[in-house]
């Protein structure tokens, strides 16, 4: 049985249509991601799947159980951590942990130990009395994945977890998430991040209400085998940038970290030409190697395939 | 179900009595409240500066003048001679009345004709003059009797001598009884009525901004992932401030009676449950303003603009007999109006429930259909 079953969901809110026909299955323990920009509808898929909204038509499941018709249950087996942190500022993390094992229903025995446990694992058992508020943004959303894990739900939802918070808590937060698909929880998280796709299994690009590709991170990669990819660092980037710009055997270029990456046919012909071209306007190259595409090159990629297929 | 509306209870209570200020603010402004009642608002008139104007100089209107000294309402701080001196007393706000006892008075007495007295009165305080002259009429009126009676005393006694045989004066006494209030304080009708204006605040204003904070800060939406249902989500968020609204009373009453000296004539039993009864329409109509308040300071806008006109047609300050009849009728879809005949009767009254039942029959199906209303619509801003 599959943990999350979507079948042809519709959302619109009046004349928008948030979410247009989408389906998709995800396996238990399985990490699925839900990729794209604001407003493609991530957000409105995981609050359709939590019960917060009915979807306009379609049908969902969770853990076998139809979000519409069976909510209460659905909502015992599942945890949610929203975008903007929810939890209550005014009270300590020891507080918000009781207030939400109560909210679930933890059997009074195993009540102790499971906020013992949650703290543990969000690392937060030395500040148990603090007020939230004085925490740091990072610790926030290890106290809210733990507040959404007190019940010890199956099925987890993840509504852009680590917005807001810094790289290294950011990391912290993804080795957690890959400890709970490893002890068996399905996760479905939603993510602008493109480096943070690669912690998923599988992924689902949405771009203006539906799915434009689902496959593992890797084979996305793959399907873009006709095309390769060239790190580039140089003395000036602004002016590589303008001259690359120009260049015909670059399809696209793309900052990425220090440097730009460029979508090529050929790369061996392209590497000899930007050379020439940068050469000629007295920039140093420090570094021009293939690489693999990262997700950013795939989703670019797939959403302007989407688009030159409209066309 | 009870173990989730236990958890909110506890959190919203732990939320609400965290902070010092906050709880400083719960349980204070009440007692400031009172104290404000209690001592400043006052309509009783006591040693008003007169002055007084005697024309006459005799000893009958030496025994007037005593007659106005003598009575705890007024003093006679001027004697001005001449009238525009009175009239500047009267402008610069130095006395609230002037009486002018006009030539002849005592003449006039003796003769049995009509004697003048002129009485001026500052105007400005409509409710104080009135007062005002209720007094001096009432001095005036028992003077006029004391020298009636004297004469036909005086007459009867002259016949009787002149028949030779005795006679007996009848006389008819008039004796005046206050019930409930004898004193006439305003103060025993001011500060039960506090009570009344105290709970409705807590319950109504915290409620609607509590609600409206989960919404604001997105906690609520992380609550309806839980199993917690709309209507424990509700009862979790107002049973709280439905009891510090009932310590506010507990505490309002004690200081009353204590401080104040406020007779407390009926059962306390009768207030609590009048008071749980309000509390329900006003929790009621706390979710309601919840519900179309998108920000805290809508709902606590929201709030002002209903219970002001609520607590102005009450009865706590003005007589809903004295309102036009069209409005005497809206009254009675005021909630406030019944809890504050209740209290104040079982404050001054001691009335018990076989005379406020109708009161409280009211105040259920107020309470049960706004109550019942917010849900729904409650429940349905969720969707």
């Amino acid at each position: 049985m599959w943990a999350i079953e979507v079948e042809d969901v519709v959302k619109r809110f009046g004349e928008f249509v948030a979410v247009d026909r989408i389906s998709f299955r995800v396996r238990r323990g399985e990490i699925f991601g839900l990729l794209g920009p604001n407003g493609a509808g991530k957000s409105t898929t995981i609050r359709i799947l939590c019960g917060l909204l009915a979807p306009t038509s379609g049908r969902a499941r969770v853990d076998g159980l139809d979000v519409v018709t069976q909510a209460e249950q659905v909502k015992r087996r599942i945890g949610y951590m929203s975008q903007r942190f929810s939890l209550y500022e005014d009270l300590t993390v020891e507080e918000n942990v009781e207030l939400f094992s109560g909210l679930y229903g933890v059997p009074r025995e195993r009540r102790r130990q499971r906020q013992q446990e949650v703290l543990e694992m969000a690392g937060l058992t030395a500040w148990r009395r603090r007020l939230v508020r004085a925490l740091p943004g990072g610790w926030k959303q290890r106290l809210a994945l733990g507040c959404a894990l007190v019940h010890e739900p199956p099925i987890l939802f993840l509504d852009e977890p680590t917005s807001g918070v810094d790289p290294i808590a950011r990391r912290q937060f993804w080795d957690m998430i890959v400890r709970l698909s490893e002890a068996g929880r399905t996760i479905l998280v939603t993510t602008h991040y493109m480096d943070e796709a690669a912690y998923c299994h599988r992924l689902a690009l949405m771009d203006r209400g539906r799915i434009v590709a689902l496959d593992a991170p890797a084979a996305l990669a793959r399907s873009l085998a006709s095309v390769a990819f060239l790190h580039l660092e140089s003395s000036d980037l602004w002016e590589s940038l303008k001259v690359l710009e120009r260049e015909a055997s670059v399809e696209r270029v793309t900052l990425f970290g220090a440097g730009v990456h460029l979508r090529v046919r050929d790369p061996e012909r392209a590497r000899e030409r930007i050379q020439r071209a940068l050469h000629a306007r007295g920039i140093t190259i420090s570094r021009l190697d293939v690489v693999a595409p990262s997700m950013e090159d795939v989703f670019v990629a797939v959403i302007e395939g989407g688009e030159r297929n409209e066309r | 179900m009870w173990e989730r509306i236990r958890e909110m209870m506890r959190k919203e209570l732990r939320q609400a009595l965290r902070e010092p200020r906050m709880r400083v603010l719960l349980f204070l402004p009440p007692l400031v409240q009172l104290t404000l009642f209690g001592y400043a608002v006052n309509l009783d008139v006591e040693r008003a500066p007169i002055a007084w104007m005697d024309g006459d100089g005799t000893p009958a209107s030496r025994a007037l003048r005593a007659a106005f000294e003598g009575s705890p309402h007024f003093r006679v701080v001027a004697t001005p001679m001449r009238e525009d001196e009175g009239r500047e007393l009267l402008d610069r706000g130095r006395i609230l009345m002037l009486v002018r006892v006009l030539p002849g008075f005592a003449e006039r007495v003796q003769r049995g004709e009509m004697a003048a007295v002129q009485i001026l009165i500052e105007g400005t305080n409509s409710n104080t003059a009135s007062i005002l002259m209720a007094y001096a009429t009432r001095i005036l009126r028992r003077y006029a009797d004391e020298v009636m009676a004297e004469r036909e005393r005086r007459t009867l006694r002259a016949l009787a001598i002149a028949r030779e045989a005795p006679i007996t004066v009848p006389e008819l006494q008039v004796q005046t009884r206050v019930w409930f209030n004898p004193d006439l304080r305003s103060r025993n009708y001011f500060v039960p009525g506090v009570l009344v204006n105290i709970i409705a605040i807590v319950t109504l204003i915290l409620t609607a901004m509590a609600i409206v904070r989960e919404r604001e800060l997105g906690t609520m939406e992380q609550l309806l992932v839980t199993p917690l249902r709309p209507v424990e989500f509700i009862l979790g968020k107002t049973v709280p401030f439905a009891l510090i609204g009932l310590v506010d009373v507990v505490l309002v009453t004690s200081a009353a009676l204590l401080i104040f000296r406020v007779p407390f004539r009926g059962s306390a039993l009768v207030l609590l449950l009048g008071a749980v009864l309000f509390v329900l329409t006003t929790l009621g109509m706390g979710v309601f303003l919840s519900t179309i308040s998108r920000t805290q300071q809508q709902a606590m806008l929201a709030s002002f603009f209903f219970f002001m006109p609520a607590f102005t047609l009450s009865g706590f300050a003005f007589p809903i007999r004295n309102m036009p009849v069209p409005v005497q009728y809206l009254t009675r879809a005021n909630p406030v109006r019944y809890f504050l005949e209740i209290v104040r009767g079982v404050f001054l009254k001691g009335t018990g429930i076989e005379v406020l039942w109708p009161q409280m029959v009211a105040l259920l199906i107020f309470g049960v259909a706004i109550f019942g209303l917010s849900v729904w619509r409650f429940r349905r801003r969720l969707e």
